[in-house]
């Protein structure tokens, strides 16, 4: 534990405005959960009534907002010392500690517990381990405790699309696992590229960033090494029904490019980077965000096509491990 | 000062409290489109009346429909 939870200032109750409770939830983080887990729900083999799928996806995103709002409660003082989060609605001193607590158990018990009555009890489960893992696992016990933070928490991050597909279907199958894999092997070195060039502030919030205890060579080696590894689940997903011609084609150009990036990143010390200004660890960050959208828009694309009979019969030549 | 004067406080407030009307609004209206789409998608709605009835058993229904 650090032991730096100090001077957060202190908000009264009732003063925040409406944005501020909406800030507890992180929206930009929940704009992605949606696009997952929408993905997930519409590629899923099954029909659902417009309106049950509105729901789930709402539900699903309030669930990931809920955590979020639990995070910003255990974390204000870790994001009151770091440039990129103190102006969060609790360190601004906007929203009480305890409000946005409050706000964080109430919103998870809604969201489960609608999500399991709107669509099944597994998806309900999913969702609520996701909260749990997000708040408690990532949150109050690996993110202060080891270097390997990122990694098991970015568990919390991949499990909307397998919770969408589980919405519809009521069982997990490859699919939502190759779903779930694709975005647990990208958080690594996604994130890790962001800590590359944003390495003062953690270091400042003592959190165990890799590159804080392991030094940022090692953190160049895990960023290759978790690409690489990124790579088969990626190209996998192909071959099942969520995927085909149009989505492998996609995945291997993608895949080429961010292992292209992992390499040159890898390649390059800490004088080049501070040369250009860690131009290289930039674009990779930028381009790790374009990758997950695009494959996942991947996904959707090869669902609208195979409502081509002639393109159906064509992927299904690719799709060998439909099968499983 | 007139007791009347408007002081930010008062508009976050304000902003709060229609900010969490629309959401409770949304809220009812998702709960009452789920309920008419569960209902109308549901097929056959019936109680069980303290007497067992074939048509009450989803197996004998599927195999009458057959």
């Amino acid at each position: 534990m650090t032991d730096i939870r100090v001077d957060i200032p202190q908000a009264e109750t009732g003063d925040a405005g409406f944005g501020d409770y909406v800030a507890l939830l992180k929206p930009r983080v929940m704009s992605l959960v949606v696009f997952t887990a929408l993905v997930g729900l519409l590629v899923a083999p099954g029909v659902m009534h417009p309106v049950e799928a509105l729901a789930a996806i709402i539900f699903i995103a309030l669930g990931a907002g809920a955590s979020g709002a639990l995070n910003m409660w255990w974390d204000a003082d870790i994001d009151s010392v770091m440039k990129r989060t103190a102006k969060r609605p609790i360190p601004a001193g906007k929203v009480a500690p305890g409000e946005a607590m409050a706000l964080g158990v109430a919103l998870s018990g809604i969201s489960v517990v609608m999500l399991w009555l709107a669509t099944n009890a597994l998806a309900g489960f999913l969702l609520a381990f996701t909260i749990f893992f997000y708040a408690v696992i990532y949150s109050m016990w690996l993110k202060r405790a080891t270097p390997q933070n990122i990694v098991i928490g970015g568990a919390a991050g991949a499990f909307p699309p397998m919770i969408g597909w589980v919405a519809v279907t009521g069982s997990i199958s490859l699919e939502a696992c190759l779903m779930f894999m694709l975005i647990f092997m990208w958080t690594p070195p996604h994130f890790w590229a962001l800590a590359l060039f944003m390495k003062s502030d953690y270091h400042k919030a003592n959190v165990p960033m890799l590159t804080v205890t392991h030094g940022r060579k090692a953190t160049r080696a895990h960023i290759l090494v978790y690409t690489i590894a990124l790579v088969p689940f990626a190209l996998a997903a192909g071959f099942t029904s969520i995927g085909g011609p149009v989505y492998l084609g996609l995945a291997l150009v993608l895949n080429l490019i961010f292992l292209q990036g992992a390499w040159a990143i890898w390649r390059r010390d800490e004088g080049q980077a501070e040369a250009d200004n860690y131009a290289t660890e930039k674009r990779v960050f930028k381009f790790s965000l374009a990758y997950l959208f695009a494959l996942f828009g991947a996904f959707l694309a090869e669902a609208a096509l195979s409502r081509w009979p002639a393109y159906a019969d064509f992927a299904a030549h690719i799709r060998i491990l439909e099968v499983f | 000062m007139a007791i009347t004067r408007e002081h930010d406080l008062h508009k976050r407030r304000s902003g709060r409290n229609i900010g969490l009307a629309v959401v409770l609004v949304a809220f009812i209206a998702l709960v009452f489109g789920l309920t008419i789409a569960k209902v109308s998608g549901g097929g056959t709605v019936q109680a069980f009346d303290h007497s067992y009835r074939p048509s009450l058993d989803p197996d004998h229904v599927r195999f009458q429909q057959r």
